[in-house]
């Protein structure tokens, strides 16, 4: 049995919401850095040169990549051996993102009723997703998500006679009906199976996953290569201005589902697609 | 092409301006975004004025990061247009000239732009920090209860846009016809 304080948790929450905003992971900033020498249109190029140069003002000077710097989306993975003292931790997490979004001059983009819309003013609650695992670890990764690109992902209860057709038709779809609005070059999670809004936590946790790491599964690591490169050829481009570059990658999760169905669903994410993980 | 202007631009002006140019914008504009965009066209519905000088202006869809110690403004890049179209043909009946922002714009903003001469420029999603840079003097103009949704005044220098949609209506979005294979 291991004993962790929720003060541990705050404290690792508020600096992951600061670096996931100010720097990309390496498997990420690489794809984008990468991506100019494939783009064939002018205005194309243009387009990735400045979200190079912006990534470089933004490390350097430590301010956000993007104005929008998200919900916070955070998975905590707590070992069964863990004893947690402190707070609830619910309040640690949502402290830590306070924390984070104060100290690190982000801004605040959370409204604390869908309808009412006032702005809770620091960012608060974030989305916290949490499994319960073997071991005396706590596994945290903080995602915060632009809205541009969440604005445009979608679910679909696809029918078992879909089958691969049907999924790669939903993916190519949902980008194309994206274009400009996600801010292409785009990286694409997809959730297969499970039910409803199983899909969709596989989408979002896909999108966590290094782009260097194909799925572990030979026919989705093929999937997973079709698809960027069908999205490739869609021309939607940098900023959706015409191009080769659509998207930088594309991580598909799966999960066991139910006879009768097939869930797929389609998270989009910018080029900012934030993740840091910590284990504590 | 290439070319330089300086803002605000009249509606005689935006003729000039073609589909597919590459822009760098110099002079004074006004960030506004959904919910100053709401209140806007809500403070319009009850009788009351605008908080902000119309005509002629070019209206950034942004909210800004937070300013650290130092700098002119935070983050400041594009947020997605077509959240603005339900509001945006009564601003354009009313004078504005000029939108910066990302993404798709509805019909009824695009006849709107062709009617009373508008032009939507694009500036880079996500390369906010970048953007932030050309932004030379920032201050809030109005609505400063909405926090990142404030409207601010604007002073920029060598802003780069790209002109997506024309007052002809033509659209670089629809350049490499985007057609769905279902639906
Ligand atoms: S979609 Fe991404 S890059 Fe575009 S504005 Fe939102 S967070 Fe920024």
């Amino acid at each position: 049995m291991r004993i962790i304080h929720t003060d541990e948790i705050t404290k690792n929450i508020r600096e992951m919401c600061i670096e996931a905003n100010v720097s990309l992971s390496e498997d990420v900033k690489k794809r984008v850095l990468s991506a100019k020498e494939k783009e064939e249109s002018a205005l194309g190029k243009r387009v990735l040169e400045q979200l190079e140069e912006n990534l470089a003002i933004a490390e350097n000077e430590q301010i956000p990549i993007c104005q929008d710097t998200g919900m916070a989306v955070v998975f905590l993975a707590v070992g069964q051996e863990v004893r947690i003292e402190g707070t609830a931790i619910e309040d640690a997490v949502n402290e830590g993102i306070r924390q984070g979004y104060r100290d690190g001059y982000l801004r605040k983009s959370v409204v604390s009723d869908p309808l009412l819309r006032e702005n809770t003013k620091d960012n608060t609650p974030g989305i916290i997703h949490y499994s319960i695992v073997p071991g005396e670890n706590i596994e945290i990764i903080v995602a915060p998500k632009g809205f541009g690109s969440e604005n445009t992902s979608r679910i679909l209860m696809l029918k078992p006679a879909d089958g691969i057709e049907g999924v790669k038709q939903a993916v190519l779809e949902t980008v194309k009906l994206a274009g400009p609005n996600a801010c292409p070059p785009m990286i694409v999670g997809v959730g297969i199976g499970g039910d409803f809004e199983k899909c969709a936590i596989l989408a979002k946790k896909a999108l966590t996953r290094n782009l260097d790491t194909p799925s572990p599964f030979p026919h989705i690591r093929e999937l997973e290569k079709e698809l960027l490169e069908e999205i490739n050829k869609t021309k939607i481009g940098p900023g959706g201005l015409g191009g080769k570059v659509t998207a930088l990658g594309l991580n598909i999760e799966t999960y066991p589902t139910h006879i009768a169905g097939l869930p797929v669903a389609i998270n989009l994410c910018c080029h900012v697609n934030r993740h840091v993980k910590r284990v504590l | 092409m290439e070319r330089k202007i300086t803002l605000p631009i009249t509606k005689e002006f935006v003729c000039n301006l073609n589909s597919g140019d590459y822009v760098y914008l110099t002079g004074t504009l006004y960030s506004a975004r959904d919910a100053a965009h709401k209140r806007m066209i809500e403070t319009l519905a009850a009788g009351g004025e605008l908080p902000i000088p119309i005509k002629n202006q070019t209206i950034y869809y942004l909210g800004p990061t937070p300013a650290k110690e130092g700098q002119v403004i935070g983050s400041a890049g594009p947020t997605t247009s077509t959240r603005m179209d339900k509001y945006t043909p009564t601003l354009i009946e009313l004078g504005i000239t000029g939108m910066i922002g990302k993404g798709k714009r509805s019909e009824a903003v695009i006849d709107a732009m062709k009617k009373y001469h508008a032009v939507y420029f694009a500036a880079v999603g996500g390369a906010g920090a970048f953007l932030s840079k050309c932004i030379v003097k920032a201050e809030i103009a109005a609505y400063e209860d909405l926090g990142a949704e404030a409207i601010y005044k604007l002073e920029v220098k060598d802003f780069p846009v790209i002109v997506v949609i024309d007052d002809k209506g033509e659209n670089l979005y629809n350049q490499e016809k985007i057609s769905l294979s279902s639906k």
